[in-house]
């Protein structure tokens, strides 16, 4: 599969994004500029982590605007995979492509540490594996989920939850909570199920030098959907 | 000149952990009376020469389109005239 993944200013994640797919998983993978508008036939978009536009005004509200993301948005329409990491995940719900939107984490810090993750739904094409708790970093000061209570109630009716915060057992409980997100999400997709946004990062999780490599389930996932 | 200034705050069922980090510091400070706090954004605008409709109509949509998120704040604006200080 080819992955496509782009760079804003202020990104900083690319590069490990590129990295894991290109030299961990074999794959082609293309650096799109913000400034472009031509994914170059890439299959799969990579919003990756960071801090685009300097988080000016609110976390992804400029990055949106990019020209790129006209395209992005076309790729979700027609039902082609999107997965947005940390800022990619907070652009894509700026866009409107995803719902609710990321708010300053409940402590009022920066938190930067391994967590656990349960996933609540093993049908998407990124979560099609055996295991059911992954370990995997989250860097982020604004990574607080929120949504309306009828946003919500539409998430859980069609399972866009995808990943809780949990405790290594699994268990999704308030204390294993890092940031305040409503209800432990961490991980929502969109009603079509083919826009991933995730506060987690897979990408840096993926060779055991780095200490684990849960975060290579997501992206073989998506891989071995695109060979179906 | 045309001034817009706009208050943009988290709608009251959105956590606002700025907003009781600074309700804690008031209180720590011997302030009672401050029951709930909000911390919100303040933008002034110096607008170009237009009518004071155009002014309003156009400053909605800079609202509505860019300068605050509805899925998590309210915001309210004034378009007043003024030469000097915003």
């Amino acid at each position: 599969m080819k992955f496509g993944v782009v760079i804003f200013p202020g990104s900083n994640c690319d590069q490990d994004c590129i990295h894991v797919l290109r030299n961990v998983l074999g794959c082609p993978v293309k650096e799109l500029w913000h400034k472009e508008r031509d994914l170059q036939g890439c299959e799969c978009i990579v919003l990756p982590g960071g801090f685009s536009y300097g988080d000016y005004l609110r976390t992804g509200a400029i990055a949106r605007f990019s020209p790129i993301m006209e395209s992005v948005a076309s790729h979700a329409a027609a039902g082609r995979p999107v997965i947005g990491i940390c800022n990619g995940f907070q652009i894509l719900c700026e866009a409107g492509i995803l719902p609710g939107a990321l708010i300053r984490n409940q402590s009022l810090r920066f938190i930067c540490k391994p967590v656990h993750l349960s996933v609540e739904n093993s049908r998407t094409i990124f979560t099609r594996f055996e295991k059911k708790t992954l370990a995997i970093p989250i860097a982020h000061g604004e990574g607080n989920y929120f949504i309306h209570a009828d946003g919500l109630k539409r998430l859980k009716e069609n399972v866009q939850i995808v990943f809780r915060y949990c405790d290594k057992n699994g268990k999704a409980a308030a204390d294993a909570n890092p940031n305040g997100s409503l209800e432990n999400i961490a991980g929502i997709i969109n009603e079509r199920g083919n826009v991933l946004g995730m506060m987690p990062h897979p990408e840096r999780c993926s060779e055991l030098a780095l200490g684990g490599e849960d975060g290579l389930n997501i992206f073989k996932s998506i891989i071995q959907d695109g060979a179906r | 000149m045309l001034i817009a200034k706009i208050y943009v705050k988290l709608k009251r069922d959105v956590s606002d952990p700025q907003g009781f980090a600074v309700k804690g510091a008031l209180e720590s400070l011997g302030f009672k009376g401050a029951d709930r706090v909000h911390v919100g954004k303040y933008f002034v605008i110096e607008l170009a020469d237009m009518s004071r409709d155009a002014a309003e109509v156009m400053v909605r949509q800079m609202c509505d389109k860019l300068l605050t998120n509805p899925v998590i704040e309210d915001y309210t604006f004034t378009v007043e005239q003024n030469g000097g200080e915003a």
